[in-house]
């Protein structure tokens, strides 16, 4: 089992979370129910390579208690998928999915990955996602958070990108009580490029929690990162992003863009965007909003003779569209729009109550 | 034949009073140009009139064939027939012009299955690229694609009234001529009464204004054809300044 502790709110990197909130040892592991559908030239048992950096608990935990699904993409192998769909369905059980995807020398794939959970299960799910693109591989990979009201989850990603590899890295969070997801994003190889986007729509009590790193560790590498989120009801959500340069990555470009919106009065939103460069010969920007549905935006829908709730409606779906445009699966864009209408249509209802 | 009557009208933003007692009558068909120098309280009149917030009215009344438009909430003045044609119209990312349409029929209990054809050919009218309506409301808008925009909505919702704010702002020669030219017609077609709040005489060569008043201080201080148009380009808004 694990040797490492708990970690703190005193740590930068769990500052505003729920962690305090955790009690590991009232969780026992349990195996999880998983669908997986896709090429099966890409899909081997056997263990992968270790991307992980930053090892904590969490990582070990999972570590301790995974049997990792991995896809082993061939070189010039092109056009693979991969679907994964876990049920989590018992309450008091850890759940530790893993899921390691190496990508050789030029070759292309795309995994979904849903993580689903009935309202009232108080389980934990601790997943551990490993991305390694070799030179001129590109790999698109999205998580979707479809859990319950009352599941937790902390969820720790690593990648890593090669000379003239593509990343896109991309979460869709909806549920869970506390749900978390860290991507660390490092690009070592001269000419990587990532994109990394995410829509969280929190309601009642939960909470969205994300942390990113992109890391330019190579010269000329290129990341591009868009994450919007709403909060309603009662709920919370938080944000901090690095944008990380090391000397050596001149002629980089490095964005960051984190917007909010917050739709009542008892909902709180933290936004944190942080730079460190160490070389001078970069582009880099990060933008940071965290509040209430513009003004100007409402009125100019009102004026055209849209009803108030309609035009808000309207507002807030088209906030959250810039994401979905974004994302690499079109069939799935389309449901996790309708999830969204639908979720913004119960949140009213509470709301107005 | 619908008439808009503006009475006596007094608003204030954040305490101060700006439209000092604003009177005005206009009928279908008619098109009226108010112009006024800078800060005197133009852009303040179309907001009052379409209710937007933080505009407080302190007296007066607006009144559409008789109907009060001040107990209204913006959206419902729009409804029954008040429309505005922004000075900067507001960007909407994620909302798409088709969308913002369709919700404005639907408000207006018009059936949508006409829609997609009569956006085509307002569009076309306009000199606005059709594809254009299935992007986000003026992001990504040049100037003049942001006023073409407006002006096909304003053909597509057929207001009884439409006041259009500083029209001209931002516009090259072309956009600004289609512009006035599609509103002009709207006035013959749809018997469209138009308030063209500008600044310039320019606008008013294609958009021919049956009356122009002066606006200095929060009211109108002289009324007249369109002759007087020609003594404001001579003379300058000192002239008014009483």
């Amino acid at each position: 089992m694990t040797t490492l502790a708990l970690p703190t709110t005193e740590e930068e990197i769990w500052r505003y979370s729920r962690i305090d909130e955790l009690d590991l040892g009232a969780y026992s592991p349990q195996r999880c129910a998983t669908q997986v559908v896709g090429d099966p030239a890409i899909l081997v048992k056997s263990s992968g390579s270790n991307v992980l950096k930053h090892d904590d608990v969490f990582t070990q935990t999972n570590r301790d208690n995974s049997e990792a699904i991995v896809i082993r993409v061939p070189k010039s192998h092109a056009g693979g998928a991969v679907e994964i769909i876990h049920h989590f369905d018992t309450s008091g059980a850890l759940y530790c999915p893993r899921v390691i995807i190496e990508a050789a020398e030029n070759s292309e794939v795309s995994v979904v990955e849903r993580f689903v959970s009935a309202d009232g299960v108080k389980a934990l799910v601790i997943p551990v996602l490993e991305v390694h693109a070799a030179q001129a591989a590109r790999v698109s990979y999205l998580a979707v958070n479809e859990l319950g009201a009352t599941t937790w989850m902390i969820a720790h990603q690593e990648a890593e990108g090669e000379r003239d590899s593509n990343l896109n890295l991309s979460v869709v969070a909806l549920g869970g009580d506390y749900a978390r997801v860290r991507t660390e994003c490092r690009l070592i190889g001269q000419g990587a490029s990532a994109q990394q986007v995410a829509l969280y729509f929190a309601d009642g009590t939960q909470m969205h929690d994300f942390r990113t790193t992109q890391e330019h560790v190579a010269p000329r590498t290129h990341s591009d990162l868009l994450f919007k989120g709403a909060v309603a009801g009662k709920s919370k959500s938080v944000y901090t992003g690095l944008i990380k340069i090391h000397p050596h990555a001149r002629g980089s470009e490095a964005y960051q863009t984190n917007r909010n919106l917050t739709l009542s009065e008892g909902a709180w939103a933290e936004s944190v965007p942080n730079l460190d460069i160490e070389t001078n010969e970069v582009k880099c920007s990060h933008a940071s909003t965290v509040g209430p549905i513009d003004d100007d935006q409402r009125f100019y829908l009102e004026s055209r003779g849209i009803e108030p709730a309609t035009a808000e409606r309207l507002v807030v779906l088209g906030f959250f569209n810039e994401v979905l445009e974004r994302l690499p699966n079109k069939v799935l864009a389309t449901e996790l729009y309708d999830r969204v209408v639908a979720k913004l249509a119960a949140s009213e209802t509470v709301g107005s109550e | 034949m619908s008439v808009l009557e503006i009475r006596n009208l007094r608003a204030s933003v954040a305490g101060k009073e700006i439209l000092t007692g604003m009177n005005l009558t206009v009928r279908s068909g008619e098109v009226h140009a108010i112009m006024g120098p800078n800060g005197a309280g133009k852009s303040t009149f179309s907001a009052v009139l379409m209710g937007k917030r933080g505009y407080e009215v302190t007296s007066g009344s607006v009144e559409l064939d008789g109907v009060d438009l001040l107990a209204m909430p913006t959206w419902q003045r729009a409804v029954a027939g008040l429309h505005l044609v922004m000075q900067y119209p507001t960007e909407v990312p994620g909302v798409h012009v088709d969308e913002l349409i369709e919700q404005a029929w639907r408000t207006r209990g018009r059936s949508t299955t006409e829609l997609a054809d009569a956006v085509v050919a307002e569009a076309e009218r306009i000199n606005f690229d059709a594809r254009l309506v299935q992007r986000a409301v003026n992001v990504d808008l040049s100037g003049g694609e942001k006023k073409r925009n407006e002006t096909m909505q304003l053909a597509l919702l057929k207001p009884k009234f439409a006041i259009l704010d500083e029209l001209d702002s931002g516009l090259d020669v072309d956009a600004l001529r289609d512009c006035a030219r599609r509103v002009e017609d709207a006035t013959n077609e749809d018997s469209l009464g138009a308030i063209v709040v500008t600044h310039y005489a320019r606008l008013l060569e294609d958009l021919k204004p049956d009356f122009v008043h002066i606006l200095v201080k929060g009211r109108i201080v002289e009324s007249g054809g369109p002759e007087l148009a020609d003594r404001l380009e001579a003379d300058g808004y000192a002239a008014f300044s009483g």
